[in-house]
Order: C-alpha cells, then sequence, then structure tokens
C-alpha cells in the first residue's frame, strides 16, 4: 500500500445501511431522528444525500461512521457490521477539524503516524505527494488558521485520502465557504473523485451541488428522516458545470425539487417552524429553473451566481 | 491537476524583524505617550493630596517624594531602598515562596485538571469538592495552616499553593471540556488510541485555558503569600508591609506595594511568554 499509488479506489468498499432508526431520548421524550432508512453506498461511486437542513443527516453521517449506534436495524461495510469509528470510513466534517495546534504536515499525516504505519522518510515522501496533489505543498509547516477555508477544505480531504479509506465520508464539506471558493472546490472535488473513483458519500442541503456531483441521488425527508426517493443521476464525466444547462440535469433537478418541495409542505402542515422559509426557498428554486440558462460558455461570474444562490440558507 | 487557488500565501518575516516592526509601530502610535502620561497623572494627584494640600483623608499617608526620595537614598532612613541587601532579600524570599507554591500547584493542577476532563468517572468523584473548596476563602485556611505545618515557611508556601492550585485545576478542566468533539471524532476515526488522543487532543487543545488559568492562579498565589506573610512571616514583602506599618515607617509600605505590583506584572509576562512559546498556532493567527 505505500508508494505514490493514492488510489482509493483499489480499496473502495461497498456500505448499507438496513432498515436503521435512530431515537433519541428514553420514555415520553423520545425522538425519532431517524427512522427506517435504507440505502447502499455502492462501489467506487458518489451518492449523493439531499434533505431539508436539520432533518438528520448529519446524524446519518454520524452512524455511519461509527460515532454513534444505531438505536436498531444494521449498518456494515463490505459485510461486516459497523461497531464503532475507524480509519476504513473517514468523514469529512461540516467546520475543518484540521488541528489547529498542528502543521498541515503533521495534520494530513496524522492517521499514518499513529498507526504506526509509515514513518520517516516513506511519510514525509507520502505526505508532501498528497500536499502538492492539492496545490498545499508550500504550506506544509503553516498552522490552519494560516490557510484559507478553500485550503482548509483540500488539506482536510487528503488527511482523509492518506489512509486509503474504502468509503469517504463528506459532511456538508463546502458548507460556510463563500460562493467562489465553493464552486472551485465542487470541481476539484468532482475531478478527484473522478480520478480515484472511491466510494463516496456526499451530504448537502444544496439541490444543485447534489445533482452535479452525483452518480445517485438519495432524497431525504423531514422529521424524521426516511429515505424518500433513490435517483440515479446518468449524466456524463467528466462532469463540466456546462451539464447545469442540459435538459437531463433539468429534469432530474424537476423532478427533485417536487419531492424536496413535497417534503416542505408537510412540515408546513405540521407545523414545523422553519417551513415557511423552505417554502419560499424551494419556491424560489422553481423561478430560477423557469429562466434560460447559457448553454456552453460558463464564464466564472455565471457560475457563482448558480451555486451559490438563495436556498442555500435556510 | 491544474487548481487556480484565489488563496494568497502572504509573506513571512523573521521573529526578530517581525518585532522590531511591531516596536516601530507601537512607538509611532499614541499608546506609549498615553500610558506614560497615565502613570505621571496618578503620582500627581498622589503628590498634590499629600504632600502640596495634605488633605485630610490623605495627611497621614507618604507622599511620592518622601517615598522615592526613601526608595533611592544610600542611606535610608528606615533601612530599605535600592541600595540595601535586605530590600532584595524580601524581594527574595517572597518570589522564591510563590515560585514554589506555583511549581507545586501547577505540577498537580493541571495533571489533575486534564484527568477530570479525560475521565467523566473521575471528574464525577472530585468536581463536588472542587467546587466546595474553591471558594473557602484563603484567610480562612490560615489557622488550619498553622496548625498543621511545622514553622512558618511551611504554612505560607502551603497558603500560597492552595490560592493558586484551585484555580489552575479549573481552568484546565474547562480546557479541556472548550475542545470540539469533531477533534476527538477526527483522531478516533484516524486511528488514535486513548493515549494518543490524550497527549495529542487534549493536552495541546486545553493549552490555551491552561496558560490563562495560570495568570489568574499566579495573582491569587501572591495575593495568599502576602495574607500569609502578614499573619505569619519573619520575612517578604507581605512581613515587610506589616511590620513597617506596626513601626511607624509609612514610606516603605509603599516601596513594597509598588514592588509587589511590579513583580506580579512580571510574573504574569513571564507566564504568557511561556505560553505563547508553546502556542505557536495561537501566535501565527495573529502575525
Amino acid at each position: 500500500m505505500m508508494k505514490t499509488t493514492l488510489t482509493p479506489g483499489q480499496r473502495a468498499g461497498e456500505m448499507s445501511m438496513e432498515n436503521v432508526c435512530k431515537t433519541y431520548g428514553a420514555d415520553v421524550l423520545t425522538k425519532e431522528v431517524l427512522k427506517d432508512c435504507s440505502f447502499t453506498l455502492e462501489k467506487g461511486r458518489l451518492t449523493v444525500l439531499v434533505g431539508p437542513s436539520g432533518c438528520g443527516k448529519s446524524t446519518l453521517i454520524n452512524v455511519l461512521a461509527g460515532y454513534e449506534k444505531p438505536t436498531s436495524g444494521r449498518v456494515s461495510l463490505d459485510g461486516e457490521p459497523v461497531t464503532g469509528p475507524g480509519p476504513d470510513r473517514l468523514v469529512v466534517f461540516q467546520e475543518t477539524a484540521l488541528f489547529p495546534w498542528m502543521t498541515t504536515f503533521e495534520n494530513v499525516s496524522y492517521g499514518p503516524r499513529v498507526r504506526k504505519e509509515l514513518s520517516g522518510r516513506e511519510l514525509a515522501d507520502t505526505t508532501m505527494q498528497l500536499l502538492k496533489m492539492v496545490g498545499l505543498e508550500d504550506f506544509a509547516g503553516k498552522y490552519p488558521s494560516q490557510l484559507s477555508g478553500g485550503m482548509q477544505r483540500r488539506a482536510e480531504l487528503v488527511r482523509a485520502m492518506i489512509n486509503h479509506p474504502k468509503v469517504m465520508l463528506m459532511d456538508e464539506p463546502f458548507r460556510g465557504l463563500d460562493a467562489m471558493t465553493r464552486s472551485l472546490m465542487q470541481e476539484y472535488y468532482v475531478r478527484l473523485f473522478e480520478e480515484h473513483r472511491g466510494t463516496n458519500l456526499f451530504v448537502t442541503s444544496e439541490l444543485e451541488e447534489g445533482i452535479f456531483l452525483a452518480d445517485r441521488l438519495v432524497i431525504l425527508t423531514n422529521h424524521p428522516c426516511r429515505v424518500k426517493k433513490i435517483m440515479d443521476v446518468d449524466l456524463p464525466r467528466p462532469r463540466e458545470f456546462s451539464v447545469m444547462g442540459s435538459p437531463e440535469y433539468l429534469d432530474i433537478k424537476r423532478e427533485a425539487l417536487e419531492l424536496l418541495h413535497e417534503e416542505a409542505m408537510k412540515s408546513f402542515a405540521a407545523g414545523a417552524v422553519n417551513a415557511a422559509d423552505f417554502l419560499e426557498a424551494y419556491s424560489k428554486m422553481g423561478e430560477e429553473q423557469a429562466r434560460p440558462k447559457a448553454g456552453k460558455d460558463d464564464g466564472e461570474g455565471q457560475r457563482v451566481t448558480r451555486t451559490g444562490s438563495a436556498y442555500e440558507n435556510h | 491537476m491544474p487548481f487556480e487557488t484565489p488563496d494568497n500565501p502572504g509573506t513571512q518575516l523573521s521573529s526578530v524583524a517581525q518585532t522590531w516592526t511591531r516596536m516601530k509601530h507601537w512607538l509611532g502610535s499614541p499608546s506609549p505617550y498615553l500610558n506614560l502620561l497615565g502613570l505621571c497623572g496618578f503620582v500627581a494627584v498622589w503628590y498634590v493630596t499629600t504632600e502640596v494640600f495634605n488633605l485630610p483623608l490623605f495627611n497621614k499617608l507618604p507622599g511620592p517624594k518622601a517615598t522615592f526620595t526613601e526608595w533611592l537614598s544610600a542611606d535610608p532612613l528606615y533601612g530599605i531602598s535600592f541600595y540595601t541587601m535586605e530590600y532584595y532579600q524580601h524581594i527574595g524570599i517572597s518570589t522564591w515562596r510563590v515560585f514554589q507554591a506555583f511549581m507545586l500547584a501547577t505540577a498537580l493542577g493541571v495533571p489533575i485538571g486534564l484527568f477530570m476532563g479525560w475521565k467523566a468517572t473521575f471528574k464525577d468523584y472530585t468536581f463536588p469538592l472542587l467546587e466546595v473548596l474553591r471558594p473557602i476563602p484563603m484567610l480562612a485556611w490560615v489557622p488550619l495552616s498553622i496548625l498543621m505545618w511545622p514553622g512558618r515557611e511551611a504554612s505560607i508556601i502551603f497558603l500560597t499553593f492552595l490560592g493558586s492550585f484551585f484555580a489552575t485545576v479549573l481552568n484546565t478542566l474547562l480546557g479541556v471540556e472548550s475542545i470540539d468533539e469533531a477533534y476527538f471524532r477526527a483522531a478516533a476515526s484516524l486511528g488514535a488510541s486513548e493515549k494518543q488522543i490524550f497527549y495529542k487532543v487534549i493536552v495541546p487543545g486545553s493549552l490555551p485555558f491552561i496558560f490563562t488559568g495560570l495568570q489568574i492562579s499566579m495573582g491569587y498565589a501572591w495575593f495568599s503569600l502576602v495574607a500569609g506573610e502578614m499573619l505569619a512571616g519573619e520575612f517578604g514583602l507581605g512581613y515587610l508591609i506589616w511590620n513597617s506599618y506596626t513601626l511607624v515607617q509609612y514610606p516603605v509600605i509603599i516601596i513594597a506595594m509598588i514592588t509587589l505590583g511590579v513583580i506580579g506584572s512580571l510574573s504574569s509576562l513571564i507566564i504568557r511568554l511561556v505560553g505563547d512559546k508553546l502556542m505557536q498556532w495561537k501566535v501565527r493567527e495573529v502575525a
């Protein structure tokens, strides 16, 4: 496993969740967060989970990563039940979780170092190679606070990749980045995925981002979180931003929007506090969709408006 | 992989150059002169109230002229000035007591606090005890500590130790609890053992709080020391203050007080410098 070959694809695993329920609290005070969730993260594919904010996506990730145990149901990786956190399933967190007291180099090399898999020269070479891959070789000695948001996210990506995980779990990793950096990171991430073909799970509350990245799209419901629908996204790879103008893309988007809108209506009927926000946000989505899209020439400016638009802020 | 970053690496200056630049900037700003003006203003008010008008509240106090004449005199009236060995003896003894007590408090308090934050069971045992003992004022411990320890020296150091110990424990514990859950999760995912998490996450992650705590506990140490020395001392600045009061050598009181203030600030500064040295990642954030 040593040398250069940074191909998580080699170790791509298949992860599945069967009838997973997760409730918090006890007796009268229980809160059902996940209900009967079943889906599979297929080998070497990028599965995207989309659902409204606060619907339990992070809980899902926590269960998959092994930080939390499901109340009932089964989570397995290549047939083996998941019992706790481990380097075969790595999470890239919402807010950066790079250790602020370690340099970029120390952060990225942390996994192999604590597991004593690599050391000395080999560790240094592998780490530097990865840093080079994400354009951070000049920042190896800097602390996370000296990096920009986008650089931190890239460092975190390679901190996970250096461990050759079977599955990468991305928990809204680009949230909080400015629109420009965000679209750059999306492009960057999709290239990285297409090159290595690892098993990836990407969680987002932004539908456009989700469809752009996905091989499969899992749409979640709100309160409790269940799988509403799984859609295959058969858009050509390598993905370009121009795909967002194609009729196939728009079809998928329309269908997904309808499902999400239904969810918003339901929570509205149920009197959820943020339901009004959903409605507003999703109706805006519809409006934008109606506008004519530019086909090929994808200017930087347009990219920004497309990826960082209104429904980001529920 | 072509990837343009909008990020700017920024240039890194050497630390000497940085200090020099900062120094020049500081001297060019109004703040050092305002600092000086504030101090001078205080001395002026002191002078006017005591030595010029001799106002009712202040007429028993020594003025700045009397104090500084005594302090700078080669042959001081009451035996304490920059030129007397005795002055440095008092300073040395007090500093040495604080040093021992503070080191002991740090050596015990930091590990106990870290351990409380690390192991929930240990915290369950100890936290209520800490919360009951901590608010007991140092002066309340004086009789017990005199009963407990043979000789004055040990009981003064014990009092000083207690003062700083509780603050250190509490701040260390808060430091561990301030560490974001995400760091523990990341470390566990990456395969770190419990011991590795302790050394690589808990210890560095709580350092900022620990050092804030040490500065506070250094303040408590001086506070408790002076109380202890006034009651049970034979030497030291606290003793000097009380003794000068009973002997009606008032300027010496002021000399000892100002000395305490200066040494207290210096010891705080030293802790801050050590902290900055250990937490490069925090310092560079600002740079």
